[in-house]
């Protein structure tokens, strides 16, 4: 008869952790800034139809790395989660909070259960308000962690050095063109160590906005084309 | 399970959450919170007809830009005015708008329930659905609604849009099985229906401007609210005027009501002068 080994719990979890971590230091990093009008995610993804960065809802936006299938249904659920709270309610009433917890609960039960891999994922949920001080920013780990964020935040592969870059060189208050053209520099940071900068061309960005000057409930936009390299040259 | 709260027992997003497959929020809402779509609602046996306000006349016309749609502002129940200044004429989405005649509550459930239909669509597939699409969405919606408009709670919507690739403004018509009609030029539902297409039927031109078109749709308004007293003409004591939303290639807006005012003031002026409105030419 077999005996099965004996694994301690701590090292389940340790091995667990480390397989979802190996995951999503694969691939590319999305950089997140508050900037005066809003909030603005910027990650390389050559890809034009499957987004790291999505809408959610009104003033909430989702971006995340690791495993496509695995974030996309979390996104998937995200959004039904705020629409239906939307209608049986009203659309004021769905907050990045509720969200956020929602997708720890799920990520937290997934990543502890013996029977399910762990998620391969790292999220940011943000919500934008009328002020800055409103704004809202979640990051939400592979094991369900969540913590608040301001200012500015980075995950994925190179999290570490594009957050470092960003802490350098982040201010307050930035404008739209100015957080733009420090999340890309930060990115292009990354590859560079020691090196020369990196120059990521414009049609390898996936950029977007919740923008709370827009007069639309619906605060998400994104930014391609012409308007980003135009962006990106006035550098 | 409470319908707004997505927990299982652990807490996590329950699996109806996290599989793929439809993109259809009415769909997803029929297997996570049926007891919040009307058409699972079980009803009594017996008419329902009289217990809810109706909402009234709903007039759409094209022009070479798009297509413009308006709605009177009253409400009744039997002989009472329920409200004067109801809004019936709601966007749908970026490029369209629905206004709504019947059993006013259920109609303004059904039109909450397209917006989030199109927008859940638009957000999960990265793309809009069609016109077509969308009128046919509709359709399945009020399909649905068949049982409780057989006991008195009918909604007949009147859809309009901008058709993206064709360039122009469409209007679908519907009936109470979710028939869906594609109609040229212009259209009207509800109770005044009949004297505001008599109305259109005489002003219509095919070279309107956008400030014609609406002109156009309130003299109906104002022919359909002369001739039936479930229609409401231009309150020129309170300033309640008809809601009107233009839809161009640039997206729909719902025209400022001092603009609507103006063209009403201007269309009762005339009224004043010749009391049945324009004359048409004979031949």
């Amino acid at each position: 008869m077999n005996m099965p080994f004996y694994v301690s719990p701590e090292q389940l979890m340790k091995d667990r952790a480390d397989f979802a971590r190996k995951g999503i230091a694969r691939g590319r990093s999305v950089a997140l800034l508050q900037y005066a009008d809003g909030i603005i995610f910027v990650s390389e993804n050559p890809s034009q139809a499957l987004h790291k960065v999505s809408e959610i809802y009104d003033r909430i936006a989702f971006a995340a790395v690791g495993r496509y299938n695995e974030f996309e249904n979390l996104r998937i659920a995200g959004v039904r989660l705020a629409d239906l709270r939307g209608y049986s309610y009203d659309r004021r009433d769905v907050t990045g909070r509720g969200l956020a917890n929602a997708y720890a609960q799920t990520l937290g039960t997934i990543f502890s259960s013996g029977g399910e891999k762990p998620y391969e994922v790292e999220i940011f949920v943000a919500e934008v308000g009328d002020e800055v001080s409103d704004d809202k920013i979640f990051r939400l780990t592979y094991d369900g962690q969540i913590a608040d964020e301001h200012g500015y935040a980075a995950m994925g592969g190179d999290a570490e050095t594009v957050a470092a870059y960003l802490a350098e060189h982040y201010t307050e208050g930035l404008s739209l063109d100015g957080a733009l053209r420090l999340a890309v520099a930060a990115l292009a940071h990354t590859a560079a160590e020691g090196t020369e900068e990196r120059i990521i061309p414009a049609g390898d960005l996936e950029v977007a906005v919740l923008d709370r000057t827009r007069t639309l409930p619906r605060k998400f936009r994104r930014l391609n084309g012409d308007s980003l390299s135009g962006i990106l040259a006035g550098a | 399970m409470n319908s707004a709260s997505a927990a299982g027992s652990s807490g996590r997003l329950s699996d109806a959450y996290l599989t793929p497959g439809s993109t259809s929020f009415a769909d997803f809402l029929g297997s996570v919170a049926p007891e919040l779509l009307p058409a699972r609602r079980p009803l009594p046996p017996g008419s329902a007809a009289d217990l809810a306000p109706h909402g009234t006349t709903i007039v759409a016309a094209t022009f070479p830009d798009g297509v413009v749609m308006a709605g009177d502002r009253r409400a009744t129940m039997g002989n009472v005015i329920a409200q004067r200044d109801i809004e019936k004429v709601f966007p749908a989405d970026e490029f369209s708008c629905v206004g709504i005649a019947g059993t006013a509550g259920l109609a303004v459930e059904m039109v909450r329930l397209f917006q989030t239909e199109l927008e859940h669509y638009e957000k999960l597939e990265g793309s809009t659905l069609s016109i077509d699409g969308k009128a046919n969405r509709l359709s399945a919606l009020i399909r649905n609604n068949l049982a409780l408009a057989m006991q008195g709670l009918a909604v007949v919507p009147l859809f309009a849009g901008f058709d993206q690739r064709a360039r122009q403004g469409r209007i679908f018509s519907y009936d109470v099985t979710g028939g869906r009609y594609e109609e040229t030029a212009f259209h009207s539902v509800g109770s005044g229906s009949m004297f505001a297409r008599g109305s259109l039927k005489k002003l219509y031109r095919n070279d309107f401007t956008a400030d014609e078109c609406v002109t156009a749709t309130i003299q109906a308004l104002y022919d359909a609210a002369d001739d039936d007293s479930a229609t409401g003409g231009p309150d020129l004591a309170r300033r309640i005027f008809p809601v009107v939303h233009v839809i161009t290639a640039a997206g729909q807006v719902r025209m400022p009501e001092d603009q609507v005012a103006a063209i009403a003031d201007s269309v009762v002026a005339g009224r004043m002068q010749r009391p049945d409105g324009p004359n048409a030419a004979l031949n």
